[in-house]
């Protein structure tokens, strides 16, 4: 065994545990040059200055800085339900629907839950959280009992909850003239929590100190509990998990509810917002859900890498949509996620070489 | 007699440690020369360089006493030098053949021409005595008929120096006999075989001379015939080692597991995996299963610690019946487990090493509280693991279990399966890939189990081990006990025949 400790002179550096960060910045730092190339490409004369909307467009005023926090909400919820699931290794790439589902029930509750007073914001958010949940089950039991793959399953419940999400509004909260839900009742609105007085005249919002809080919370659960030690157990090695007594198939249900429950109270933070935004009944997937999986993708599936990857999406597509001042389509934005994404993927392909690459300097050749 | 490849002071650095440190292997035609040490020892960084795969930063290589610098595997292909892997590289749904012509296959006009290919296949596998069927598809046939398709790769590819890295390691007894028979064979047509391995008794067997490497230097060559088996050993842990297992005499007391009838149906073969298997491990026993791989073996320690369903039979631990009780249940009632696979069944790679060492145990209030885990008990935990079973790792509990030696991991195993003071303790094959310190050890540590009155379960593939360890042995073969014999009573060729169900003994 020729193990570091034998070795007093050049200790070699541990990457791996910086190289999540650094090649989650990497990854943004090649999109963003991409997407530079790209304004060159559409117009050369203007393109430094609709970069430096993307880069600094947010930073205007504090009204822009709320705005982030107020679009950072929902994908910051939608990135811990993937990043969650990922960690018992399972895709939830159901946040779509689940994220709907949690809107629907929270926007009945907001609109006929007026005797609740001054507790409907809360009801209304536990029942987002609930839908959510219920939602995730389906997939969740069937994949647990059935072994039916969970892609397939919760591909096919984000149809269905698009659909049931239509029925749903229709029949209970539905306004016909403009084709949406009605609007909440003022107390189903989330309390601002001094986010008013911080960023005065944007969307910001009570929604995003729960979000924070509810990372915070994901993170203690994952690494500080006997129950996400059992779950990330569950994610590294099956088998070892089972020949510890650990109790799979449980633990895949729990998973997901708790995924499926964070989607939904991101529809529930979204559409109680107080910013003006009703569920309207077309048959399109909810954006958030499929924003999520890349908002884990950047945060490395840690749920605070996942809070800073939501904020640092927010960030550029609030900058983003100041391009227009200077000719340019909000859409480059879309381009530079993805490219930001490709790059994310491409970062964990790279920090995994990375680990072999040091494993295999520290003598260990088996 | 000449050098036929000479690797002259080969200085190996990887940032923080000296693989390679000074090392001289000079081998001569036809001979078997034997390249000893420990996991770690340098003996693959070795290899590596000599395949081009690593650049020394000093050091020269010279064939037939010229020098030469390999560039890569291909070129060392083409210099005649070849080497059959410990995991074959083979096409699993390609033919013996195919598998053998892969990459230099004979062609005309892009058109394989398959007949002359076979032809030389078949002339060879004649000279040599390397029997196989051309035909049958390597997921077909025998893991030492694969190997010696491997053999044929290297001879059809007209390598001179035949490189075997830990070739044993997988086969049964017999096949073992016959790859020592082929390697002589080969060597008597004038081919050089470096034999890499950490098995002295091969080595005492087919080798003329033995390099020893112990944490990247040379400790020096010897002629095999003129050193007994102690003295290499020695040579290569650098202290002596005590091969024989120390064991005082010992009367067994009460049943701790008894195994009634025990049926595992397969569900796609029509015999049982394992069939009406009766069995009884006492306290202060250490029950030997010998037996060829593949004959139920594995079936029966799955279903005795609850991973597979049982499905006629019972299983009883300590007077209770366990047959239908969790894993969980069967693991905090005095079971422990060292399983055969300790990289998907006894670890999880990604976690620390103390979060591997509370595996079985998050769940107990000493680890837990309120659902939290209670972080200073768990590093107590490992360090007082750490510093009693001896575990070495980089970073001490926080390291990673994946970046630890083979040797080590089972040590982590052994320490976290032995620290919770079982009652009966299931072992398979215990010391698969470890080196004579590490065997050494894992033998001492399984003894002093059985010393302190536990009932031992081991499932072991290699007879020495079962000889040296067990105070009675069972030999499976095809999912029954043919042998119920104590080891004094028996001799290893008996047992060979027993394993190969040519013999039945009573089994009661």
């Amino acid at each position: 065994m020729m193990s570091k400790k034998d070795n007093k002179g050049f200790r070699i550096p541990d990457l791996t545990r910086v190289a999540g960060p650094i090649s989650s910045i990497g990854a943004i730092v090649v999109g963003l040059i991409i997407g530079l190339i790209i304004l060159l490409i559409a117009n050369p004369s203007k393109a430094l200055e609709g970069f430096g909307w993307i880069i600094g467009g947010s930073l205007q005023s504090p009204k822009d800085i709320g705005n982030v926090l107020y679009y950072a909400t929902p994908i910051i919820m939608t990135g811990l339900s993937v990043a969650f699931a990922f960690r018992t290794s399972l895709f939830n790439i159901g946040a779509s629907g689940q994220f709907i589902m949690g809107a629907v029930g929270a926007v009945i509750v907001g609109v006929h839950g007026k005797f609740l007073g001054s507790f409907q914001w809360v009801a209304a958010l536990l029942a987002s959280m609930v839908f959510g949940a219920l939602w995730a089950l389906i997939p969740g039991i069937l994949k647990a009992f059935y072994n039916v793959n969970e892609v397939i399953s919760f591909i096919m419940t984000n149809y269905i909850g698009m659909y049931l999400a239509n029925i749903l509004v229709r029949e209970t909260v539905y306004h016909k003239l403009t084709n949406r839900s009605l609007p909440v009742a003022a107390t189903a609105n989330i309390p601002k929590m001094g986010m008013d007085k911080l960023f005065p005249e944007s969307m910001a919002n009570g929604g995003f100190i729960i979000a924070v809080l509810i990372a915070i919370l994901v993170y203690i659960l994952l690494n500080k509990t006997t129950f996400g030690f059992e779950l990330k157990a569950c994610g590294f090695n099956k088998d070892a998990s089972r020949y510890a007594g650990i109790n799979a198939k449980k633990n895949i249900v729990l998973s997901l509810l708790i995924a499926g429950a964070l989607a939904g109270i991101g529809g529930g933070l979204l559409y109680l917002a107080g910013s003006g935004k009703y569920i309207y009944v077309e048959d399109v997937l909810a954006a958030e859900g499929f924003t999520g999986i890349s908002v884990a993708l950047l945060g490395m599936s840690h749920p605070i890498g996942t809070l800073f990857a939501g904020l640092f999406i927010a960030y550029i597509t609030v900058g983003g949509s100041y391009m227009q001042l200077a000719g340019f389509v909000p859409e480059i934005i879309d381009i530079i996620t993805a490219t930001i994404i490709y790059f994310a993927a491409f970062a964990l392909i790279l920090r995994s070489v990375l680990q072999r690459f040091r494993f295999r300097k520290a003598g260990d050749k088996s | 007699m000449e050098y036929i490849i000479e690797m002259l002071n080969i200085v190996k650095e990887f940032p923080g440690i000296r693989a390679n440190d000074d090392i001289t292997l000079q081998v001569k035609k036809g001979e078997i020369h034997a390249l000893l040490g420990e996991n770690g020892a340098g003996k693959s960084t070795l290899m590596s360089v000599l395949f081009g795969m690593y650049k020394p930063e000093s050091g020269t290589i010279k064939l037939r006493g010229q020098e030469v610098h390999i560039s890569g595997p291909k070129m060392a292909n083409e210099l005649g030098i070849g080497m059959v892997h410990q995991h074959f590289k083979l096409v699993h749904n390609f033919t013996v053949l195919q598998n053998i012509i892969l990459g230099v296959e004979t062609t005309k006009n892009g058109f394989l021409k398959i007949d002359e290919a076979r032809k030389k296949v078949m002339a060879l596998s004649e000279q040599y005595g390397l029997k196989v069927d051309p035909d049958a598809l390597i997921s077909d046939i025998t893991v030492g008929m694969q190997q010696r398709v491997e053999i044929l790769k290297m001879l059809y590819r007209d390598n001179e120096i035949l490189i075997f890295d830990e070739p044993t390691a997988v086969l049964t007894p017999q096949e073992i006999d016959e790859l020592m028979t082929i390697m002589k064979g080969l060597a008597a047509e004038g081919k050089s075989i470096v034999f890499i391995t950490h098995k002295l008794e091969e080595i005492k067997r087919v080798a003329d001379r033995c390099t020893v490497l112990r944490r990247g230097k040379s400790i020096g060559t010897v002629n095999v015939a003129d050193v007994t088996i102690e003295q290499m050993s020695e040579m290569m842990v650098g202290r002596k080692v005590i091969l024989h297992v120390e064991k005082a005499q010992m009367d067994a007391g009460k049943p701790v597991l008894e195994v009634k009838n025990l049926t595992i149906r397969s569900e796609r073969a029509k015999k049982n995996k394992v069939n009406n298997l009766s069995l009884e491990v006492r306290e202060g026993e250490i029950v030997c299963i010998a037996g060829v791989d593949g004959n139920g073996q594995s079936e029966l320690i799955y279903a005795i610690s609850g991973l597979v369903p049982v499905n006629e039979g019972q299983i009883i631990l300590k007077g209770e019946d366990i047959t239908n009780k969790s894993i969980r249940y069967r693991n905090v009632h005095g079971l422990s487990h060292i399983p055969e696979d300790r990289h998907k069944l006894g670890l999880v790679l990604d976690y620390s090493l103390a979060e591997n060492l509370i595996l079985m145990e998050y769940f107990e209030p000493r680890f837990q509280k309120g659902g939290f885990l209670r972080n200073n008990e768990i590093i107590k935990h490992a360090n007082k693991l750490i510093e009693q079973f001896d575990i070495r790792s980089s970073e001490g509990y926080k390291t990673r279990v994946r970046s630890m030696s083979g040797g080590n991991q089972q040590k982590a195993i052994a320490a976290r399966e032995l620290s919770r003071d079982p009652d009966l303790l299931l072992a398979v094959q215990p010391t698969r890939g470890l080196d004579v310190g590490a065997i050494e050890y894992m033998h001492k540590q399984i003894v002093r189990a059985r010393d302190n009155g536990k009932a031992v379960l081991v499932v072991s593939f290699e007879l020495s081990e079962v000889m040296r360890l067990a105070d009675r042995i069972l030999v499976m073969f095809e999912g029954e006990i043919v042998a119920n014999v104590r080891p004094s009573e028996v001799t290893e060729n008996e047992l060979g025949l027993y394993m190969a169900g040519a013999k039945r003994g009573d089994a009661g």
